[in-house]
């Protein structure tokens, strides 16, 4: 546990030190009081601060909205199919996800040029505000897009399989329509398995940088990529703000997540009334609502796909639908630098997410034998990491591991990465872990394992397809992982996250696409690695006739 | 000491309470001894606890021994207690066959073709001959159970504990699982305890009776 | 191509001053530097963004390798500002012997902010064999970094020159000076954006326009004197942005966050111009198939803005030896000529070719984009203009 709060601890503390005037760079410290009146006279604070959270906020009530509304009316069937549908689309890094939904949605986007000038009479691209715009809706949509998937991964596995379906058909035989049957009685058996996960969302949302430099506002930005505008600048003299606006960051992510807190109370509240009034309500209107949710999961698809004809464009002018021209000379001029770079991204990710591994399921085990669970205190610390904002997080760290001379160091690098795999790969593998029937490890024990061998032969092989979906999500969360790489590498280990946000500042479409492509294709290929070895184990067919 | 499993003054305590008044046993070898009461006497906690299974909040009193023997220092592995449970709780990513070679000691010098041969035979012996290479969750509850009782079998037990066994099973079922559990406890000659909250169990087994008592 | 090389080295200044009247000799001790760099790893941080740009480096690190056992590994950025914090940062905490960035690929503010937190090694041009090269003393190009004196602490690389590029298909006649550009955007709104400052794309414009506006007798190559002058200098550029803003791509509420991302506009059909610093840009993105074969570049009326690209070492660096070998190969006719080369990258030469026989002999085919009779290269303001200008124009327009 303290492998998780002393980096969070360690980037925040010396934030504060920043932001108090105690620690400044070159030695000039004008004390705190000057460092907070200088950010709060900061252009474009206020209007930054208001676009993060109306985009954080309406990108979680939008991803959620669309995740319920979808399940409402989803039936076993297509819930089992939605499972295997989703699953790789939320191994997709964010910023792969943000630079595909540019490419479709912009005026001179794919979707824009797939309908004209036919459909609309566009010869050249209309000069319409559809990326950056200043209320953020890009932002939302994007976010949106991309954390969809992810809400609807885990309503998935939340509601399990059957023990709704019971639920469901007693609300509906007391005569309840199936819409309203879902919101009274599945909903509230699922909130509690969504709570964490949302407040990750919500965290994300308020923090994210990657998908705010594509889609976000720019004149002010949100105040995610503002703190690295300032922490970016080369007369140094604005370090002192990056790191109280970052500390602002910090409090905004708390206030927001205590609202979210009470609001999701107050609605329970509400909820809990609604049911017992016994109103039989149809609620007509969700099923027009799973709309929205198969539109976010469809972009999401399409920003996909647009990646590779990019990468193999070699002449595509608005608005021909293809590229007037293909050429693979793009992936073959880049091979060699490809592959390396790809050699150090899967080795990074593989070596993290061993390692997490390694440490989570000495956790967990160690939960089995000695019988304790952990508590709702270490769920928060869990959590933590994955809550805090990223942006100041990593300007906190950058001062930190300089401080301990650590910076470009390979421990420093995986220790960075360790600290956002750990609690994915923990939050992937627990739930399996602790359903994993307690009576096997019995039974086992007293057939003459000992408790090393249960271990071995009994736990781990019957965990073995969580396991390696938990492996598959760690290398996912590595290879998306940019500034993290950025600061604790010292910019000495490139991954395809650096490679692609160094090459994507020379505004080349196609090598952008390609590393996107690549950064998304890494973690699918681990996704579908571990579907593929996750599979129950094949036997031989019961004999012709057998009587079972 | 007399052979098979004796207790005296057997309790079991849950963070410091008891949980039923001390019992004394005697169960001879080739012997069915059941063991009732309601739920949640801690019955099934006893078997455990013999096995030495449970966590450190429940502690076990009094006296108790197998062939004269005092097994209460050895870790579970080495008391060699067969343990059923009332589902057969066959490992799902191994074979039937690989479930009871999961359980079978390995006898030095062995060679893997006489192991899988031991094998073959005991499950030829309970009319399983061909289910080797079947996958545990297409066989029927009565094979399942066949299959877990057979799996104890082979490890090598000195005795038997038996958790509720037949209560998953149709009433055809549990008769012939029943007579199979004593048939195999008198041919193996073990001393078995068995846990039931259904006292019928005793006169279908012809087996003595011992009633858990709440503690009052 | 004669045209186009005097071109380029009017703007970077390379044409004044031809005498060889150097007298340092540097060399005695350089033997020891190669033994020094020998093995060394040297952390090279420059931009990444052009990926021929990074294959000209990869070329380089090979050559480095084979002829000095210097290993040169690209550290890709995708901000210079990246490696000055992370200096800041190592100074900060101490690290002084033990710094992350060994060569740094560097100009401007950059440059100005590392200077004057004696952040820097050096000086070291005289130390350079290859100094014999450069017009040190004649060339005041080579010597100052935004009018800040380099002090011998940075080398330069190549040279830079504002330069605007347009498709020809779309757009027959360009807007020759601003007053026609304002006309021009006005007559077709949405058509013309440029980068957001503090982007350095987005700044020389402003700086383009501020020389071009700003009232007779306003000394751009001294910091303004006071926020009063400033003002006074600048308001006729506020209200000529004022007045071009409304009739920018998507109305002025969006910028482009850079110069190519401007140039991909330019290339979705979005915008019909784009601005570079570099002459070769519009010749080589065409090459590359970024931009249509129609595309040409041209200097503004008023001249375009120059300046020059150096690179430096930072005072902690764990390889100077092998950085100072680097850089002297970097500035090898060799390297520079090759540079030049617009299939390779289109950089212009920091040479004196009148030094230099074999300079000529090395250099290129001609580049086409840019021609006709040039105005001569407007020297870049002193580096608080482009402070205050960043910082006034984010008040203004991003609020």
């Amino acid at each position: 546990m303290l492998l998780l709060v002393l980096p969070v601890a360690s980037g925040l503390g010396s934030l504060l030190l920043a932001a108090l005037g105690l620690w400044a760079p070159l030695g000039a410290t004008n004390g705190a009081a000057t460092v907070w009146q200088d950010l709060f006279d900061a252009p474009g604070l206020w209007p930054a601060v208001a676009r993060s959270l109306t985009s954080g906020f309406a990108a979680t009530l939008l991803a959620l909205a669309a995740t319920l509304l979808l399940l409402a009316g989803a039936g076993l069937r297509l819930r089992r199919w939605l499972g295997r549908l989703v699953a790789p689309l939320v191994a997709v890094p964010p910023l792969a996800v943000a630079v595909g939904l540019a490419f479709l949605i912009a005026p001179s986007g794919w979707i824009a040029r797939l309908l004209s000038p036919w459909a609309t009479g566009w010869q050249r691209p209309p000069d319409l505000l559809l990326l950056n715009d200043p209320a953020g809706l890009a932002l939302i949509l994007g976010l949106a897009v991309k954390e969809t998937p992810f809400l609807l991964l885990v309503a998935l596995a939340g509601l399990g399989e059957g023990e709704v379906e019971r639920r469901l058909l007693v609300a509906r035989s007391l005569g309840q329509g199936p819409a309203a049957a879902w919101f009274k009685v599945a909903l509230p058996a699922l909130y509690p398995k969504l709570r964490w996960p949302l407040y990750a969302v919500l965290a994300y949302g308020l923090g994210t940088y990657e998908v705010a430099l594509v889609l976000g506002p720019t004149q002010p930005p949100t105040l995610a990529v503002l703190l690295l505008t300032w922490a970016q600048d080369p007369s140094l003299a604005l370090w002192p703000r990056a790191a109280a606006g970052s500390l602002l960051q910090v409090l905004l992510v708390a206030l927001a997540l205590l609202v979210w807190r009470q609001g999701e109370r107050r609605l329970g509240r509400l909820g809990r009334a609604w049911a017992a009034r016994g109103g039989r309500g149809r609620l007509g209107w969700s099923r027009a609502g799973g709309g929205l949710a198969w539109l976010l999961l469809l972009l999401g698809l399409g920003a996909l796909l647009v990646l590779p004809l990019w990468s193999l464009a070699g002449q595509w002018r608005f608005p021909a639908a293809l590229p007037q021209l293909w050429s693979a000379e793009l992936w073959q001029r880049q091979g060699p630098l490809v592959a390396s770079t790809l050699g150090g991204t899967a080795l990074l990710a593989l070596a993290t997410t061993g390692l997490a591994l390694l440490l989570t399921l000495l956790a967990l085990e160690h939960e089995t034998l000695s019988g304790r669970p952990a508590g709702r205190g270490a769920t928060l610390l869990l959590y933590l990491p994955l809550l805090a904002p990223p942006v100041a997080l990593a300007l906190g760290w950058g001062a930190a591991l300089a401080g301990a001379r650590a910076i470009g160091s390979w421990p420093a690098l995986l220790w960075s990465h360790l600290v956002y795999v750990l609690p994915y790969v923990f939050i992937a593998l627990a739930g399996p872990w602790r359903r994993i029937d307690p009576r096997h490890a019995l039974s086992a024990r007293a057939l003459g394992l000992r408790r090393g061998a249960v271990f071995w032969r009994v736990r781990l092989p019957l965990a073995r397809a969580p396991l390696l979906a938990a492996a598959a999500i760690g290398i996912a969360v590595s290879v998306a992982l940019y500034l993290p790489t950025l600061v604790a590498g010292g910019g000495r280990f490139p991954t395809l996250a650096t490679e692609a946000v160094a090459l994507s500042s020379g505004g080349d479409r196609r090598l952008l696409a390609a590393l996107a492509l690549l950064q998304a294709l890494l973690p699918l290929l681990a996704f579908l690695l571990a579907l593929s070895l996750g599979r129950p184990r094949r036997f031989r067919r019961p004999p012709q006739g057998a009587i079972t | 000491m007399s052979a098979g499993l004796t207790a005296r003054a057997l309790a079991l305590r849950l963070d410091g309470r008891r949980l039923f008044r001390p019992l004394d046993l005697a169960v001879a070898p080739g012997e069915v001894l059941l063991l009732t009461g309601p739920s949640g006497s801690g019955k099934s906690s006893l078997l455990l606890a013999l096995c030495g299974l449970l966590p450190a909040r429940f502690q076990l009193e009094g006296d108790w021994w197998l062939d004269g023997q005092d097994l209460r220092g050895l870790p579970p592995e080495s008391r060699h207690l067969g343990l059923l449970f009332q589902e057969a709780l066959l490992l799902p990513h191994l074979t039937v066959g690989e479930n009871l070679g999961f359980a079978l000691p390995r006898r030095p010098g062995e060679t893997r073709q006489a192991r899988r041969a031991r094998i073959a035979a005991t499950l030829a012996e309970a009319q399983l001959a061909d289910y080797g290479e079947r996958d545990p969750a297409t066989l029927s509850g009565g094979q399942r159970a066949r299959v877990a009782l057979l799996r104890t079998l082979l490890s090598g037990p000195r005795a038997l504990l038996l958790d509720e066994p037949f209560a998953a099973l149709d009433p055809v079922l549990r008769a012939e699982i029943r007579a199979l559990v004593a048939a195999q406890v008198r041919r193996a000659a073990l001393p078995c305890l068995l846990v039931s909250h259904d006292p019928a169990e005793a006169a279908a087994l012809g087996a003595k009776t011992i009633k858990l008592l709440p503690e009052s | 191509m004669r045209r186009f090389l005097l071109a380029v080295a009017l703007a970077v200044g390379l044409g004044g001053g031809a005498g060889a009247n150097d007298t340092s000799q540097p060399t005695s001790d350089w033997a020891a530097m190669l033994a020094a760099a020998k093995g060394q790893t040297v952390y090279f941080n420059a931009w990444g963004g052009d990926e021929r740009i990074n294959a000209y480096i990869a070329w380089a690190g090979a050559e480095l390798q084979e002829r000095f056992g210097v290993t040169l590994i690209h550290v890709k950025l995708a901000d210079t500002a990246d490696a000055v914090s992370r200096v800041v940062a190592e100074r900060a905490a101490g690290a002084d012997q033990a710094g992350s960035i060994d060569l740094i690929w560097i100009n401007g503010a950059n440059f100005a902010a590392m200077r004057q937190g004696a952040l820097l090694y050096g000086p070291f041009v005289q130390r350079l064999p290859a100094a014999e090269r450069l017009d040190l003393a004649g060339n005041p190009a080579l010597t100052h970094d935004f009018t800040v004196p380099t002090d011998g602490y940075e080398a330069p690389w190549g040279g830079a020159l504002f330069n605007v590029i347009y498709d020809s298909a779309t757009v027959a006649e360009p807007p020759a000076d601003l007053a026609a550009l304002l006309a021009w955007a006005t007559a077709h709104p949405g058509r013309f954006s440029y980068p957001a400052p503090p982007d350095f794309i987005g700044t020389t414009f402003l700086k383009q326009v501020l020389y071009a506006l700003a009232p007779p007798g306003t000394d751009l190559t001294r910091p303004p004197a006071d926020a009063a002058a400033f003002a006074t200098a600048t308001a006729p550029l506020w209200a000529w942005l004022d007045r071009l803003h409304p009739q920018l791509w998507r109305g002025g509420q969006v910028f482009p966050p850079s110069g190519p991302a401007l140039r991909q506009l330019l290339s979705d059909g979005e915008v019909d111009f784009a601005l570079s610093f570099n002459p070769g840009d519009a010749d080589s993105a065409r090459r590359q198939g970024l931009l249509p074969n129609s595309v040409r570049a041209y200097l503004l009326d008023q001249g375009g803005l120059a300046n020059t690209h150096f690179l430096a070492i930072p005072y902690n660096a764990r390889a100077a030896a092998g950085a100072l070998v680097a850089i002297d190969f970097l500035l090898s006719p060799e390297a520079q000529a090759r540079k030049a080369d617009p299939q390779i990258w289109g950089d212009p030469p920091v040479l004196d070719p009148a030094r230099l026989d074999q300079l000529s002999a090395l250099l290129p085919p001609p580049l086409t984009t840019l021609a006709g009779a040039l105005p001569p290269p407007l020297p870049e303001p002193h580096p608080a203009w482009t402070e205050q200008l960043e910082a006034a124009w984010l008040e203004r327009y991003a609020r």
